[in-house]
């Protein structure tokens, strides 16, 4: 098995490297870079084009490593006992499946994607821990214990609000992915855009890189925000002279409210090109 | 050839472990990667390091490893003079740099190693041979190849592309991070021991529901005490004078430990702490507070946290009379011990660059007083104060 990239999805070589490092030794790849640099993508497109089933598991900031596992459904069981259900008698009946549960129970390999895993609590990957190296975990309500029947390939994704844990950490592949350079960037946008007008591409990315240069922006453009507005200006279809000028410092390009979805940053930016515009 | 290569991100101060090391000798064998020196740096990147602000150090620790691995095979001939240096200062005896320092520093010896190399290489092209033997040239008593050494010769640079670990992309990511409010929060949570004490006076809503289940229906209430983090905490913050210039980390500080510590109780001092504190900065002179009452009323198991730039003469330390403030009877490092004596988890932050602790008298002396529990205000900083804070 083997991860080359895929038709809609550019990967740097450091990343697929770092992909197949993880798939061949069935370790963890922890993702981490900017929002909307494709990390969340990457689990997506690797399980497409390695035809596997995809499970999976956004954490959130109440996520429990538990409920990745499996989940007592207590009230279930209560309310069948106030109706006489003879279930009720049989605990397994009102454990139901996690994420996790259901991966490691898979009869094909899958694609695990835990996604976002510093949004939850800081204890929550080192109650994963050994549920990630041994692939197994024990159900304490029926005295089963479960073990994977493919190690899955986990993807897990950061955005960095939290550190991880060291012990956690020791256990993955990890892979920073940079915000994208001029060229990466562009293929992206051929990736979503087959055929865009070189010039429009060109200009487009000057003045998007412009944008995102703006010092003391709160929230950066990032990829997702330049595909969104390059759909606009397409729709629109904006010529690429618009977006052209000698000094690109005085220029709003048009739509500029793609790029930058913060009210602050839109007035920032308004305003430094309102002075770069006075100041000539 | 690898755990050298692994010896040298130690020495590098990257956080590398066995267990990380051995996952990349299995990749290594399962065929991850072919008999390619870019890969390699990949891979190893990939396994080991996970925290791309070390990035940078790693590119650096690499290029020196794989230089040094290649002077020593003599395979390609391409060492920077900062390497050497670098390698050099590393490895050198105090003797053997003494003696360098006597042919007129390192720059001179550069000199004149590439002035004989010249020479030689006018002489026979290409020659394997070492400039001088060991023991009677300089550089041969240092153990260089010279003939592997390429000293501000760019020509090869030219020739071969520029190693991806030589570009150093990730200059700009290396340092310490920034504190910002959340990221203290992060920190500061290392703290937390959460426990139920006191009265059962919340409902226990899961273990009512199985409970009632395992009951067969019948109602069973469950009730608990409240959980909450027990950790007690008492901040001392140097204000004023010197610590203006840091005031914004201060309040960034001050307000994460309040949203994250219950029972927290803040005193303001300033440059040292003496007979008096105060807990409102307007009514510092009136409203002062014993320092000996806060010493009697606090328990052993709170966590005290100084907050200061121990920035000042060292009067203030061990001269009585010697505070700004008023005449204090006894001189500052007594009533420093006493906090230590009294509680046995108390560390000093200090938002002074690290860099500088050394040349300011007054922080050796209160980081002596502190038997070294003293950390910068950094993220890496803070997170080992809490760590002996927590033992
Ligand atoms: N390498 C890439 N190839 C193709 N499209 C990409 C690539 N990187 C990002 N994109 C585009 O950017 C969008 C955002 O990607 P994704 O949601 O995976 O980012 P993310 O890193 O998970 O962001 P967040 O941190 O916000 O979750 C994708 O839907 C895709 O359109
Ligand atoms: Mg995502």
């Amino acid at each position: 098995m083997r991860f080359e990239g895929s038709a809609d999805y550019v990967a740097t070589e450091d990343l697929k490297l770092a992909v197949n490092a993880a798939i061949t030794l069935r370790r963890p790849l922890l993702v981490k870079g900017e929002p909307g640099t494709g990390k969340t993508m990457l689990a997506e497109q690797v399980a497409a084009s390695l035809g596997l089933p995809l499970l999976e598991w956004h954490v959130k900031s109440t996520t429990k490593a538990q409920q990745g596992l499996y989940e007592y459904d207590a009230v279930s069981r209560l309310r069948d006992s106030q109706l006489g259900d003879n279930r009720v008698q049989d605990i397994a009946n009102y454990i139901v499946r996690g994420t996790l549960w259901q991966a490691f129970a898979s009869e094909t390999p899958v694609v695990l994607l835990i996604d976002e895993i510093d949004k939850a609590d800081i204890e929550f990957p080192n109650d994963l821990l050994r549920e990630l190296d041994r692939m197994e975990f024990h159900v304490y309500e029926t005295r089963e214990m479960v073990r994977a029947r493919h190690r899955p390939l986990v993807f897990i994704t950061s955005n960095n609000e939290k550190e991880l844990p060291d012990a956690f950490l020791r256990r993955c592949f990890f892979h920073y992915i940079r915000f994208p350079d001029r060229d990466t960037l562009a293929r992206i946008v051929e990736v979503h855009f087959p055929g865009i007008r070189k010039d429009l591409l060109r200009e487009a990315l000057e003045a998007f890189f412009e944008v995102r240069d703006t010092p003391g922006l709160k929230k950066k453009p990032s990829t997702s925000e330049l595909i969104d507005w390059l759909k606009l200006l397409l729709a629109e279809d904006i010529s690429p002279e618009v977006l052209r000028s000698k000094d690109r410092k005085t220029i709003i390009p048009p739509m500029h409210g793609a790029l930058l979805k913060n009210e602050q940053d839109v007035h920032l930016f308004e305003r430094l090109v309102f002075l770069a515009r006075q100041s000539r | 050839m690898l755990i050298d290569f692994f010896l040298a991100l130690r020495r590098h101060r990257l956080p590398v472990s066995l267990k990380e090391h051995l996952m990349l000798i299995e990749a290594v064998r399962d065929g991850v990667i072919g008999p390619d020196i870019d890969a390699f740096y990949l891979l190893a990147r990939a396994a080991l390091i996970k925290d791309e602000s070390l990035y940078d150090r790693y590119d650096l620790a690499f290029a020196e490893y794989f230089k040094g691995v290649q002077a020593l095979t003599g395979l390609d001939a391409d060492i920077p003079l900062e390497w050497l240096r670098r390698q050099a200062e590393l490895e050198l005896t105090a003797e053997e740099r003494a003696r360098i320092e006597a042919m007129g520093g390192w720059e001179k010896l550069m000199e004149t190693l590439r002035k004989r190399l010249e020479e030689q290489h006018e002489r026979h092209q290409g020659g394997n041979r070492m400039i001088g033997t060991a023991g009677t040239s300089p550089f041969g008593a240092f153990g260089f190849n010279p003939e592997g050494v390429r000293i501000g010769q760019d020509a090869s640079r030219h020739r071969r592309a520029v190693k991806v670990w030589d570009q150093r992309e990730f200059r700009n990511l290396d340092g310490t991070a920034e504190l910002g409010t959340r990221n203290i929060k992060v920190a500061l949570r290392r703290l937390r021991r959460f426990a139920r004490e006191g009265a059962a006076d919340e409902l226990d809503l899961e273990h009512t529901i199985s409970g009632t289940a395992r009951n067969a229906g019948l109602l069973d209430i469950q009730m608990r005490p409240e959980r909450r983090n027990a950790i007690k905490v008492l901040l001392f913050l140097d204000i004023g004078g010197s610590m203006d210039d840091h005031i914004k980390l201060c309040e960034e500080l001050f307000s994460a430990a309040r949203s994250e510590f219950k029972r927290l109780e803040h005193f303001y001092f300033h440059n040292c702490l003496y007979e008096h504190v105060w807990k409102d900065n307007r009514r510092r002179i009136s409203e002062r507070t014993r320092t000996v009452d806060i010493l009697n009323k606090y328990g052993h198991d709170h966590k005290v946290i100084f907050i200061g730039d121990a920035t000042m003469s060292p009067y203030e330390i061990v001269q009585p009379g010697g505070s700004l403030e008023y005449a204090n009877e006894e001189p500052g490092a007594v009533w420093l011990r006493r906090v230590l004596d009294t509680w046995p988890r108390t560390v000093w932050l200090n938002p002074e660059p690290e860099e500088l602790w050394n040349y300011r008298q007054s922080i050796a002396m209160i980081r002596d007083i502190f038997r070294g529990r003293m950390f910068p205000t950094t993220l890496q900083g803070l997170e080992q104060a809490m760590k002996v804070l927590s033992r």
